[in-house]
């Protein structure tokens, strides 16, 4: 990890922050960062710490220990105008119409935008006809574009999402995704947090999970992933399969059958059997968790889930 | 420091944009014109109307009363007997009678008959029986000078002085109070307009969710100090608008009404403290407002939990009486000292009395110790209050997050 003074490649360094609410510790020793131009998943159930830790990198609280260092110096006045942060509890002045809270929010960043800026931004989004309607005649997915529209209206370098996807019906998921994907082409630095674990694996490359105020996972997705990986093969296939020798267990997902193995045996044992079998094979892949089945095994077994 | 402007140039617009705002600024002097234009024109139309003339019977039981008859456009006709008297009463001959009995000499006792309900005796009625006994009784006894003084012996001028012995410019009496009576009412109205939109926008902006993307933008201080700012300038408009309007109202009403009116003035040192406690006061409970307004889950139970404010400031209200009676009590100057009911009480006490450059400046002190102090506090509420959602926590809870934070 580099040092935190000299400009770096890191977006965001977390160290062992803590905040504690009365008797109840919210975030203990979390410690992450986040490189320059990466997508970062900041997951875990509802209540974990997620927005807590999400609020103490956005100096809006203060943590009780423990230092955040954003886009390689301490919290400064002036910071706030190189982020945009989405958050989870969101708003917008209802009475202003769609280009004022455009101008008003941009202006608290710092900045002046022009309508030209204002129009291409709304173009962008397909909402130019709305600009002039105000924030309460808008639907509550117009809302949230318009939100996300004020999160990066003055070009931050570092983006913070807090469940962007809350509440979204499927083709605003989708034009959301591809705005995201889009600043990712930027080089922006973006962090979203989420509990939609198949957000996470479409579009992040690193990943830290919380838990009840604590680390349980952090990492390289891939690296999380063979981490988890249990002894078991995915397989589709076509007619009988009959039994398998060193598969203890298998069941049957979606779209495949997962068939668990001995610690004696390899998947390259079982693909010998079914070629030796004429079985026909549409599938076979070594088994990896989804994100969200080793979410459910280290948030269901609480204490002992942690290897 | 940028963003303070900003948020205080916004709150400062959409303040004075307001309907209610522009509403109340003007009401108070639209009302004052209307009244007074009211009142000369009626005074234009009825100044012309002929004087009621009131005949008043009386019955002469011991005799002897027989002249001095009219007093103004009061007369009074002498009667037959009681009998008589009722008979003209009930034919309108007469609106009334009175009897003077036999032991009139040694009791005193007068009695006056009447068909209409009153609330009492008019003056003038009672004037002219009053004088008409004295002018019989002294008949022919003693010079005519000291029958006058006999039926009224004083007409009491009560002039203020100021310790070097020249006249006070401040006099007291009616029209003294009636000038700082109106005007605490409205300082208070002011000081609440004012701090309840700050109440009011930080409870909206908790329950639109606004607060979170806001506090994304800009510190928590930066967003209460640019808030109060602009609240408050905008509450000064409102002050000054009713100040300028009010001296205007008041020399036309002292022209045109009269009377009672008649010495009305606002003195220049009245509008600067006015101005001054009008500051202090906006700045102490905005504060205090803001503290609030960030506990409380949505805007109603914001502005309910600071309703025991709102009560604490107008509690000289209660003792209205009291501070009119005893302006130098020791109940009102605690009042003038304590800094959540000073604002009110120095502005109706500078009506009847000189308060003492002492207590002005403990008070002006106390409140901007207390202002200071309540900036602290409240910065802590903020940091720890505004982003909870949900349910408004209960004191035992505030107290010890507050200690926490």
């Amino acid at each position: 990890m580099m040092n935190n003074g000299q400009m770096s490649a890191i977006a965001v360094d977390v160290k062992n922050i803590y905040k504690t609410y009365g008797k109840k510790t919210v975030v203990s020793d979390v410690s992450f960062s986040v490189g320059k131009g990466e997508v970062f998943g900041l997951i875990g159930p509802n209540g974990a710490g997620k927005t807590t830790t999400i609020r103490m990198m956005m100096d809006i609280i203060k943590p009780d220990s423990g230092d955040v260092y954003v886009l390689g110096e301490k919290f400064r006045e002036d910071t706030k105008n190189k982020i945009g942060y989405l958050p989870e509890e969101r708003g917008l002045y209802k009475k202003q119409t769609v280009s004022e809270t455009l101008k008003y929010m941009a202006s608290l960043k710092g900045i002046t935008v022009t309508d030209e800026r204002i129009d291409e931004m709304l173009e962008h989004v397909g909402m130019l006809p709305h600009k002039n309607k105000k924030i309460e005649e808008m639907s509550r997915g117009m809302g949230q574009l318009i939100q996300f529209l004020v999160t990066v209206i003055h070009n931050p370098a570092l983006v913070i999402l807090d469940e962007p996807f809350a509440g979204l019906d499927p083709v605003n998921t989708e034009l959301l995704k591809g705005l995201i994907l889009e600043l990712k082409e930027q080089g922006k630095s973006i962090i979203f947090s989420t509990h939609q674990m198949n957000q996470v694996e479409e579009l992040c490359d690193r990943l830290f999970m919380i838990n009840k105020g604590t680390e349980v996972l952090y990492g390289k997705l891939d690296d999380i992933k063979h981490q988890y990986r249990e002894n078991s093969v995915f397989i589709t296939y076509e007619g009988n399969i009959g039994s398998l020798k060193g598969v203890t267990e298998s069941r049957q997902r979606d779209e495949y059958t997962e068939f668990f193995l001995d610690s004696n045996t390899t998947p390259q044992d079982i693909l010998q059997q079914l070629i030796d079998r004429r079985v026909t094979v549409n599938r076979f892949e070594i088994g990896t968790p989804s994100l969200h089945e080793i979410f459910i095994r280290i948030a269901g077994v609480n204490g002992d889930g942690d290897e | 420091m940028n963003k303070i402007k900003t948020i205080f140039k916004y709150e400062l617009f959409t303040t004075i944009k307001r309907k209610s705002f522009i509403l109340m600024t003007l009401a108070f002097p639209l009302l004052g014109f209307l009244i007074i234009g009211g009142f000369s024109l009626i005074q234009g139309t009825d100044g012309e109307t002929p004087i009621e003339e009131i005949k008043v019977g009386y019955v002469d039981e011991p005799g002897g009363f027989d002249n001095h008859l009219t007093y103004g456009n009061v007369t009074l006709i002498p009667q037959e007997g009681q009998q008589a008297a009722f008979d003209n009463m009930t034919e309108g001959i007469i609106s009334q009678y009175f009897v003077i009995p036999e032991n009139y000499m040694t009791t005193g006792n007068v009695t006056r008959y009447t068909l209409t309900r009153e609330l009492d005796v008019s003056s003038q009625v009672y004037y002219a029986i009053e004088r008409f006994l004295v002018n019989n009784i002294l008949e022919g006894k003693v010079d005519s000078s000291i029958v006058d003084r006999v039926a009224s012996p004083l007409y009491l001028s009560s002039i203020t002085l100021t310790p070097e012995g020249g006249e006070s410019g401040q006099q007291g009496g009616f029209t003294s109070f009636i000038v700082p009576y109106i005007f605490s009412i409205l300082l208070i109205m002011a000081i609440f307009t004012s701090s309840g939109f700050l109440l009011q926008g930080l409870g909206e902006e908790k329950e639109n969710r606004v607060m979170e993307i806001l506090l994304s933008s800009v510190s928590s201080t930066q967003l209460i100090t640019g808030k109060v700012l602009g609240l408050g300038v905008a509450g000064l408009i409102q002050v000054v608008v009713w100040l300028i309007s009010a001296k205007f109202i008041a020399e036309m009403a002292s022209t045109s009404i009269g009377g009672l009116l008649s010495g009305l003035t606002i003195a220049t040192d009245f509008l600067i403290i006015g101005v001054i406690y009008f500051i202090l006061g906006y700045l102490l409970f905005a504060i205090i407002m803001a503290g609030a307004g960030s506990i409380g889950a949505t805007a109603r139970e914001s502005q309910q939990f600071s309703t025991v404010f709102t009560l604490l400031a107008v509690v000289p209200f209660f003792f209205i009486a009291h501070i009119m009676e005893f302006p130098d009590s020791g109940l009102s100057q605690f009042f003038t000292i304590f800094p959540l009911t000073a604002p009110l009480t120095v502005i109706m006490r500078m009506g009847i009395t000189d308060i003492p450059t002492w207590q002005l400046i403990t008070s002006m002190a106390l409140m901007i110790l207390t202002i200071i102090g309540s900036i602290f506090l409240a910065g802590k509420i903020f940091r720890t209050f505004l982003l909870m959602y949900g349910k408004t926590p209960k004191l035992g809870e505030i107290i010890r997050m507050l200690r926490q934070a």
